[in-house]
This record gives C-alpha cells, structure tokens and sequence, in this order.
C-alpha cells in the first residue's frame, strides 16, 4: 500500500510500506570491487588460498588410498603426480599456501599487543617462534619422509 | 530458548584448521608435489611410507592433517564467495557445499585411514 508523507521539511513523499522496515541508505558495490585495489585483490587471492588447500588435501587422500591399493597403484598415482599439469598446479598451489602461512603468521602480532616494560614487543619477535614451529615442523617432517 | 549460533565452533575449526595448514602443507606440497615428481629428491619406497602412515600416529596425524584443513577451506572459502561475489541470496546453497563437503571430505579422510593395512 502506497501511502503520501509529509517529512519533517515538509516535502511531499511517497512511501512504500514493506513486510519489513528498509535497512537504511546502502551504496551499491560492483562485484568486481577487490579488482580496483591491490590490496583488496591481495585479500581475495589470500582467501582463495584455501582452494589450494582443499585441492591439497584432496591429493593426500587420493594418495592415501594408492597406499591401500598396493603397490601397483601407489606407482601408477607416483605417475599421475609426474603429469605437468598436476606439477604446475601443485607449483600454484605451493606459492597460494606459502602466502597463506606468511599472511598467517604475521596475523600474530596484530592480534596480541604484548607490553614489556612500558614498551610494545616488536612485531618480530611475537611472529617469530611462528617462523619457528613452522621451520621445525618442516625438518621433522622432512626427515622421517625422506630418511625412508 | 534462544537458538544458539555455530559460528564460534565453525570459526574455531577455521582457525585450527589454517595452523595446521601453515604449519605442515607446505613442506608435504614441496615434498610430494614438486620434488619427488621433479626428481629433486628420492621419493620413499612404498614400504617406507606405508610403514609411517599405518602406525597410531601416522594415522592420527592424517586425520589432523586433512580434517582440519578441510574446516579451515569450507568457511573461508564461504566469506569469499560472500564478500567476493556477493551472492548472498545464494547463502544456503553455498553454506551447504562448503561445510557439507568438509564433512563429507572428513568421513571420507576416516575411512581412508581406517583402512590403512
């Protein structure tokens, strides 16, 4: 039901009356807003990182059920990993996730505000035993794959 | 009663989810995914790896290493394509594939390392 207004300066208004109250004044967005900025689309491309991740994931349990089937089977997916396409996914997929840690570990700092004697803790040294566990992470994980 | 909000569970997951993928997806991606396919480096005989995946913990820690993960893709994943695309008339379509397929991917990842001879 349409219905005439008159507001506060006096002007005539036509007023639609909704289910529900308007939400208020809300400016349109282009989809493609995180295109404008380098910063927005570094955003979006950190977000997307977690595709590579889910894609990751997905290799490990195909790899995992070449392991079941035997031998044979864990050879031929050893093949389908050496195909160049896979190769050059997984090489995209690495960078995707090595901007995930960084952007992960750096996340740290800014989120605890650490005071020592009156002074904030450098950035540094709150993300660093992150660079830590993630470089000790890596040599265990390294060894016990490759001393097999 | 009020209805009680996922959201800190889901967030938390999210939140596990990226330390376990920084911490431990890139040396497996650099090993198994580019190295050992490049020839960069020798790739453990089938014996070896079984021989790490089959014991308690290997098998926990590849529930932990693609569990997880999954948790951390589905809800990020679901603010990209909220904040990205802007599709928020599409909320319940896309909440259903990305926590669906963690879930879905989590049952999977469990019978997988159930299985493991």
């Amino acid at each position: 039901m349409d219905q005439i207004s008159i507001n506060a300066v006096g002007r005539k208004e036509l007023t639609t009356y909704t289910e529900y109250p308007p939400k208020g004044y809300r400016v349109r967005i282009s989809t493609y807003w995180w295109l404008g900025r380098w910063a927005y689309l570094k955003f979006i491309l950190r977000e997307l990182s977690s595709v590579l991740v889910a894609w990751f994931v997905i290799e490990t349990l195909l790899q995992v059920n070449a392991l079941i089937a035997g031998p044979g089977a864990y050879q031929d997916f050893q093949g389908f990993l050496r195909n160049p396409v896979v190769i050059a996914l997984n090489i995209i997929s690495f960078f995707f996730i090595l901007f995930h840690a960084i952007t992960w570990f750096n996340l740290a700092p800014k989120a605890m505000a650490i005071r020592l004697g009156g002074k904030r803790v450098p950035a540094i040294l709150i993300a660093l035993p992150n660079y830590a566990a993630w470089l000790l992470a890596s040599v265990i994980v390294g060894w016990l794959v490759l001393r097999g | 009663m009020t209805k009680r909000s996922n959201e800190p569970l889901l967030w938390l997951l999210f939140s596990v989810g990226g330390v376990v993928a920084a911490l431990l997806i890139p040396v497996h991606l650099f090993l198994f995914g580019i190295a050992f396919p490049l020839g960069w480096l020798n790739a453990p005989s089938y014996d070896a790896l079984l021989a790490l995946a089959r014991g308690p913990a290997g098998r926990v820690y590849l529930l932990v290493f693609c569990i997880l993960p999954l948790f951390h893709w589905a809800h990020r994943f679901r603010y990209t394509l909220y904040d990205g695309l802007q599709i928020k008339h599409l909320n319940e379509l896309v909440n259903t594939f990305c926590y669906g397929g963690a879930i879905v991917g989590a049952i999977v990842a469990t019978y997988l390392v159930v299985r493991i001879p």
